[in-house]
């Protein structure tokens, strides 16, 4: 069982859960960025946890299938079509031999998740099938899909009992133009001035077209830092610090104007203070922006973030039982 | 230098609390629901280092459920754990029980290696590069080795190479992208090298090229964007995702942190010759096991560092 890329879209790539365990070595996790739909989606074809699937960006592609197979899409508003008669997301779909998959444009979000009964089988890297493209690595070849190529599909049991099987409406996210992620400030927010965190957690910022797996970056806001004679080792700019970690979906504000969020993909540490850090939960919604949408930073405690993961595991255990 | 330890300052108004060399303790502090970063100071300095290294040491031996990744830095470590097994607090807790016991470090021994490092310094590739950014740098009339010998006092550039492959140095982090060391030298303070990064960062950095930034000295395990001082490039690998090189067998990625680096300056000739053992697969590092004791580097550094250079070229 194959799935042939007839085009590959702005963007695909084969992700999981993630490479977990080796940030010590520099690894960044990679994976899907929008880990709750992607979870959804090993649900509906009745995969295991941590199966792996395709990332679709901004823009889908067009892929044919070579087997019968049982897939979902979920995610970002990417409307699907199957042999150019459009089909229903977040919803186990049957798929003869021969179909085609293609898609309309982004409606919604930014990312889709399509997932395959069997998972997407290509070889691990350390644990993952996560596609790393900065090191080209992991996926397919290390790299984003590209016209031409055969993607192998796992085998699965029993897979036709899952078709028809659909998410319940009220558990499916709607992604607008306006986000608010939840923030725990801490890491070296000491370095901003108390005026600036308070602009950082007011100012609408923008999402600009620097943003990807690797990072966000927003404008509209100017921040500025404690003034100090720069500690050794640091480097001579207010934004620099002795290098350290990183971690995923932290922010750092370099030049004082435009924030970081750093994402999957992301380098795993450096030389810029970071002032916080996008709670887990709502780095998935974080996934789905894009260039110009609205984002406003809200700062939650440890024990509002601890509450958050505890609702998304819930919601999950619910969807995964509601679809028995 | 700066030598006292927290100053009141008056800054737009309100007072603030300014550190300087150590943090009086550690700070603790939550990276998101998944990550706890701790700040054990402010400025680099080796006895800091050798703090982080001694506390995530100990971590990992206590081997706790929970936790996914152990990472030292330079003056700073992290930990990512699965909350919904082990809670933030739980962890700093136990954090903070280590670095009690840890303390200043003193005695601190560390078993590693020290390693043989030859770089090609002002190698056609790094120069091609720093040319190609020079309206991104501080100063575009001189070279990167050029600007960094002169800011640091040195007479002339052969002079700051003589000093940069002089005294060997310790991987004190590993990151930024796979396998990417950040080396602190094996110097007094007063001797430490200290440079700008780039004014804006370059969109290209060659592979291997050995960099320099604030108070570190990098080798760029691939190719992509640096904003660090470039002086020339590496011969051999730091990260081997095919794992070909023996070096490589048991991971991709060969820095460890604490490893002993001894930079050497090799001429074109050598270079190739290490370049085609490499392509052939049958290069290796020199290498040697080593138990390095902290007290006798921060007490006399120079005369240690030449017993540790005896030891790794002697046979």
């Amino acid at each position: 069982m194959a799935i042939k890329v007839w085009q590959p879209g702005l963007l695909t790539t084969v992700q999981d859960s993630g490479r977990i365990g080796d940030y010590a070595l520099g690894m960044p996790p990679s994976g899907a960025m929008d880990s709750f739909s992607y979870a959804v989606g090993n649900y509906l074809v009745g995969n295991g946890d941590g199966a792996a699937g395709l990332e679709i960006t901004y823009f889908g592609p067009e892929l044919e299938f070579t087997e019968d197979a049982v897939i979902a899409l979920t995610g970002a508003e990417i409307p699907p079509k199957i042999n150019g008669e459009e089909c229903p997301t977040w919803e186990a779909l049957q798929i003869e031999a021969g179909d085609v998959l293609s898609f309309d444009y982004l409606k919604n979000g930014a990312r889709s998740y399509l997932s395959v009964a069997g998972g997407v089988d290509v070889p691990e890297f350390l644990g993952s099938r996560a596609t790393y493209t900065l090191i080209g690595l992991g996926g397919f070849e290390g790299r984003a899909l590209a016209e031409g190529d055969e993607i192998g599909v796992g085998p699965s049991n029993n897979s036709s009992s899952h078709v028809g099987k659909k998410v319940d409406d009220k558990y499916i996210p709607t992604f607008g133009k306006e986000a608010e992620l939840r923030v725990i400030i801490g890491l070296a927010s000491y370095r901003l001035t108390e005026e600036s965190m308070e602009e950082f957690l007011s100012v609408e910022w923008t999402v600009t077209p620097d943003a990807d797996r690797i990072g966000y970056r927003y404008r509209g806001g100017e921040l500025r830092f404690v003034e100090r004679e720069q500690p050794a080792g640091a480097g001579s700019d207010p934004a620099n610090v002795v290098d350290f970690g990183y971690p995923v979906g932290s922010i750092q504000v370099p030049g004082g104007v435009e924030p970081i969020v750093l994402l999957n993909d992301a380098v795993t540490g450096g030389g810029y203070a970071t002032i916080g850090t996008v709670i887990s939960v709502d780095r998935s919604r974080l996934a789905q922006t894009k260039t110009n949408d609205k984002t406003k930073f809200v700062s939650v405690s440890l024990e509002e973030a601890l509450r958050a993961r505890k609702e998304n595991r819930e919601r999950l255990a619910g969807i995964r039982e509601s679809l028995g | 230098m700066v030598t006292f330890s927290c100053i009141r300052t008056l800054l737009w108004g309100k007072w603030v609390e300014m550190s300087g060399m150590d943090l009086a303790s550690p700070r603790y502090s939550y990276g998101g629901d998944e990550y706890v970063f701790v700040e054990l100071a402010e400025a680099m300095s080796l006895s800091v280092n050798f703090r982080a290294m001694a506390i995530t040491n100990k971590l990992k031996e206590e081997d706790i459920e929970g936790i996914t990744d152990i990472c030292p830095s330079n003056a700073s470590y992290m930990v990512r754990l699965d909350p919904d097994t082990l809670h933030p607090d739980k962890l700093i807790e136990r954090l903070k029980e280590i670095d009690a016991e840890v303390g200043e470090a003193t005695g601190f021994e560390l078993r590693t290696r020290v390693v043989d490092v030859p770089v090609m310094m002002e190698d056609p590739w790094t120069h091609e590069t720093l040319m190609r950014f020079r309206d991104r740098h501080q100063d575009p009339e001189a070279t990167d080795l050029e600007y960094s010998a002169r800011i640091n006092g040195h007479e002339n550039k052969d002079d700051f190479i003589a000093a940069l492959m002089g005294s060997p140095w310790m991987v004190t982090m590993i990151g930024f992208v796979p396998g990417l060391p950040w080396c602190y030298q094996l110097v007094p303070p007063a001797e430490q090298v200290e440079v700008p990064k780039y004014v804006r960062p370059r969109t290209f950095t060659p592979k291997h090229a050995f960099g320099f930034g604030g108070g570190f000295a990098v080798v760029y395990s691939v190719q992509g964007a640096g904003g660090y001082q470039l002086y020339g490039i590496a011969a051999a690998p730091v990260l081997d995702v095919s794992q070909k090189l023996r070096d490589f067998k048991d991971s991709i990625v060969f820095p460890k942190p604490g490893d002993i680096f001894n930079f050497r300056n090799v001429a074109q000739d050598e270079f190739d010759e290490i370049t085609a053992k490499v392509e052939d697969g049958s290069f290796e590092y020199r290498i040697r096991d080593f138990i390095f004791h902290a007290d006798r580097s921060l007490a006399d550094p120079h005369s240690y560092n030449d017993e540790i250079k005896g030891f790794l070229y002697g046979d």
